[in-house]
């Protein structure tokens, strides 16, 4: 939110928090945002299976869902759909 | 008998002073910086705060549950964590630091202008790998331009031989080639991917040097309105190098951290890095005083995030190779907690 929108500590915090579904404090709460982390796909502090596998999202594949939950752009992940989108997907 | 307490000098030695003691070098910083950027020094109440922050003999210290800020780190990683990708992992994976920067050793626009693709792969790698937004950091450094490193004449040779047009000249002459370096490499970022563009110690060869990130930062905005762009300054005050220089219409030299806030919010800036250099025969008490004193004015009328350059030499941190985290964490508890700062 400080990057792309240029918001302030607070107004960041609050908006991230509202778009969570969580209070501004949990946001300093490991314990409550594992959970959340976990169930929206927005990555985190990786280990070897007992927390977090290989179902959770890392590097790229959670940018997709941060933007998408947080509702900004993010650049990266704009330029891997760009990229990856020029070929239709191949049958599986 | 006074307790004595373990405290550190701004060059990074310990020594022992009493509370008493800690509390009149709190006192005489915010008054000498009061006097010399010609703002208010701190209130009692505040500096009642911060001697509680220095007088305590914790190893440790940090702000409440809930007053955390976001840490963006200039020169992410130490270039021996395996490649710099795994450097920009480890510090978001085990030390937790919400915004990367990745950057070559070289830390200079001009010089990763010449291989700047391979820069933008490495950019592009670092994205697949990290959640976190990874940004690319150099600084416009605008004294590479002029001679023997660059082709413009050098104005710090010129201006002891009272050629004073001359070495304004040339200075903005090289103000328009660092200009068009940044854009270049910034241009080649954005389409690897990068969150943000840094321009760290914004300011260090003076007006004509900020003047070169004001620009660029209001160009790249125009052309990215997604894109973070940081800028952090080199110290507390704009040298005059050329001393009439304008952003705006506004003279650039002799700027203290509210004007040049109030630049780079006016250039479409993401994120303002205040610097304020330390003392190194004084005490880091007397030190982050200083510091908070000078920036307090800025933080009163920030529109964008600050956050404040806190690290070696620079924010209350000694002067030293490896600060003593015992200094880093009480000043950056100091900032947070006064100041309210947005990040660091």
């Amino acid at each position: 939110m400080q990057i792309t929108r240029g918001m302030r500590l607070t107004e960041a915090k609050t908006y991230v928090a509202g778009k969570l579904g969580v209070s501004v404090l949990d946001l300093s709460d490991p314990t409550v945002m594992l959970d959340v982390r976990k169930e929206l796909g927005l990555g985190g502090i990786l280990e070897s299976g007992e927390i977090t596998d290989i179902d959770d999202p890392m590097g790229i594949e959670a940018k997709f869902n941060i933007a998408a939950v947080l509702d900004v752009p993010v650049n990266c992940v704009e330029r891997f759909r760009a990229k990856a989108g020029r070929r239709r997907p191949a049958q599986i | 008998m006074e307790p004595r307490i373990a405290t550190r000098m701004g060059d990074g030695s310990l020594v022992e002073m009493t509370r008493s003691e800690i509390k009149a070098d709190l006192e005489e910083g915010t008054q000498q910086s009061a006097k010399r950027a010609k703002v208010d020094p701190l209130t009692q109440d505040e500096l009642d705060h911060l001697l509680d922050i220095y007088a305590s003999s914790a190893r440790f210290t940090a702000v409440d549950i809930g007053d955390e800020v976001v840490m963006s780190n200039d020169g992410t990683g130490t270039k021996h964590i395996g490649n710099r990708v795994q450097d920009l992992q480890t510090y978001e994976q085990v030390l937790g630091i919400d915004i990367v920067e990745l950057w070559q050793i070289d830390y200079s626009y001009k010089a990763i202008k010449t291989n700047v693709a391979h820069e933008g792969q490495a950019m592009k790698i670092a994205q697949m790998l990290c959640t976190n937004p990874v940004q690319y950091g150099a600084m416009p450094d605008l004294g590479r331009y002029s001679k023997p490193d660059g082709p413009i004449d050098n104005w710090s040779e010129l201006l002891p031989l009272m050629k004073v047009d001359e070495a304004r000249a040339a200075q903005i002459e090289a103000c328009a080639m660092l200009v068009e370096d940044i854009n270049f490499v910034a241009d080649h970022m954005v389409e690897a991917g990068a969150d943000g563009i840094d321009m760290d110690t914004t300011g260090a060869a003076g007006d004509a040097d900020f003047l070169a990130g004001l620009t660029a930062c209001r160009m790249l905005r125009e052309k990215y309105p997604f894109l973070g762009i940081e800028i952090g300054m080199a110290s507390e005050f704009v040298l005059g190098m050329h001393g009439q220089l304008e952003f705006d219409g506004e003279r650039l030299a002799g700027m203290w951290p509210k004007d040049q806030l109030r630049m780079v919010q006016a250039a479409g800036g993401s994120i303002y890095g205040p610097a304020v250099n330390i003392n190194t025969g004084k005490s880091t008490a007397w030190n982050i005083a200083r510091a908070i004193t000078i920036i307090k004015p800025a933080m009163e009328i920030a529109e964008i995030p600050v956050h404040v350059n806190v690290g070696m030499g620079v924010g209350g941190v000694p002067t030293c190779v490896y600060p003593p985290a015992d200094a880093t964490s009480r000043a950056s508890k100091a900032f947070v907690e006064i100041l309210k700062i947005d990040g660091y």
